[in-house]
């Protein structure tokens, strides 16, 4: 399977990459835990990555996008496409706890190996997805998936962090969304690579596409890509091949003019600047825990004896030094 | 390396196996979980066992709740519990709610059923075997 020589893999990556289920579902428990132990094995599986095509699914609460998810997975299945399935939800913000209820919607016949599903939390991570959502989307890509759909929190407007997930993101609204559709406009229209008009079947569909497409017609710079406008519903199940086609023609417009490339160093530059963050904040963690002198010295920014601005600094010299 | 690996929240899946009609009791104990700070996988009405453990896996969970009111758990608990020892899991340990009579909630327990909480159980009780049940290394 490998496709080029490789130092030996961890054992568990070893079982990913031959198809063990329960190997790869503990190893997105570790990325999720930010568990040390999970790095030999998702730094092996990465070269083995790259090769899915990531969709992103965002939209604000109650359009369907878990309806629209099951439809679209039963169109790909079809196809023969190997698929996962990253749902995510929020997390209270009082308990830490979570409901994950996006499996209810999503139907498949049992014993298919050809579909990995897994629910996230966002554990306090703003912008509709998870701090473990890349790299869980990455191990599926590695584990063989050949289509990968991210369902985000459903918040609306902020949920935007997608667009450093995904190759294309679909941005899924209903009809007579009114105010709603107008604050896309500063929110998720601009990271809209398809737009989604689900629940089709009411009655204001046909303006709400109009309207859309009016606006992806504002799109500035020549050669730049046009969102796509399509008509779903899963009452009725309809649309789901043209938002398929959609995505499909977003992809190949990626790879024709070269913005693959350019997106992907784009997520990959976020991704290297926020593991980079993590790490000094960890530090900075640990250098508080240790900090002896924490207390005296906020005696001395409180005394007003030396400004807060000082006291940063003191702390940053901190950091600085190797642990 | 810690010597006890980060302990992420307890995760938990809810499910109901079985042709049930409603599943307001498995909502009240899902949403208490929540509030206790735990992660509920919810599955919903009619899931078959096979569905059930696969989610529990996929899922990677710590605990699965079962919840049943037509009668059927003497066929489809132990099932749940087969299909997870056929799959090496049986790390993964399994509570149950509902209308059980006495007798088989006895039998269950045997069979493997860690806890079986029966109408009028307070949702403290579940919240507290739910944690015992999923380890020390969960705070």
């Amino acid at each position: 399977m490998s496709r080029r020589p490789v130092p030996p893999l961890p054992p568990v990556a070893r079982r990913v990459l031959r198809g063990d289920r329960q190997a790869l579902a503990q190893l997105i428990t570790q990325v999720e835990n930010r568990d040390p132990a999970a790095l030999p094995s998702v730094r092996a599986l990465y070269p083995h990555s790259g090769h899915a095509t990531v969709v992103g699914v965002t939209g604000p609460l109650g359009v369907g996008k878990s309806s629209l998810l099951n439809l679209l997975l039963a169109h790909l299945r079809v196809q023969g496409k190997r698929v996962g399935i990253v749902a995510v939800d929020p997390s209270s913000p009082f308990s830490g706890g979570s409901i994950l209820g996006d499996r209810i919607r999503l139907e498949r016949p049992p014993g298919d190996d050809g579909v990995f599903i897994r629910s996230m939390a966002a554990r306090g991570h703003s912008g509709g997805v998870a701090l473990a959502t890349r790299e869980t989307v990455r191990l599926l890509d590695a584990f063989g998936m050949d289509v990968i759909l991210v369902e985000t929190v459903g918040s609306g407007q902020a949920d935007v962090e997608i667009r450093e997930v995904a190759s294309t993101s679909v941005v899924v609204v209903v009809p007579h969304l009114g105010d709603e559709i107008q604050s896309l406009k500063a929110g998720l229209f601009e990271i809209a690579d398809v737009f989604c008009v689900n629940k089709s079947d009411l009655p204001g569909a046909d303006s709400a596409a109009r309207y859309l497409t009016e606006m992806t017609q504002l799109v500035p710079e020549k050669g730049a890509w046009r969102p796509v406008v399509v008509l779903t519903s899963t009452t009725i199940p309809s649309g789901v091949s043209d938002l398929w086609d959609a995505v499909l023609r977003h992809e190949a417009f990626l790879d024709a003019n070269g913005s693959r490339r350019v997106r992907a160093r784009r997520q990959l530059t976020d991704e290297i600047l926020g593991l980079v963050r993590e790490r000094v904040d960890a530090r900075l963690t640990s250098v508080l825990a240790q900090e002896p002198d924490l207390q005296a010295l906020l005696d001395r920014v409180v005394a007003r004896e030396i400004d807060p601005y000082s006291a940063a600094d003191r702390l940053l010299a901190e950091v600085r030094r190797e642990p | 390396m810690s010597p006890s690996p980060p302990a992420g929240p307890i995760r938990v899946l809810i499910a109901k196996p079985g042709l049930d009609g409603h599943d307001r009791g498995a909502k009240v104990v899902a949403r208490a979980l929540r509030d206790a700070g735990m992660e509920v996988i919810y599955a919903g009405l009619r899931q078959t066992p096979e569905e059930i453990v696969e989610s529990a896996l996929e899922e990677d969970v710590n605990l699965i709740g079962l919840s049943i009111l037509s009668g059927a758990h003497m066929a489809l608990f132990p099932r749940v519990l087969a299909l997870l020892k056929q799959k090496r899991a049986s790390r993964i340990r399994v509570f149950a709610g509902g209308i059980i009579p006495d007798e088989d909630a006895r039998r269950l327990k045997r069979m493997g059923i860690r806890a079986i909480f029966g109408p009028g159980s307070s949702l403290e009780e579940i919240v507290a075997t739910a944690r015992k049940l999923a380890g020390p290394s969960h705070s």
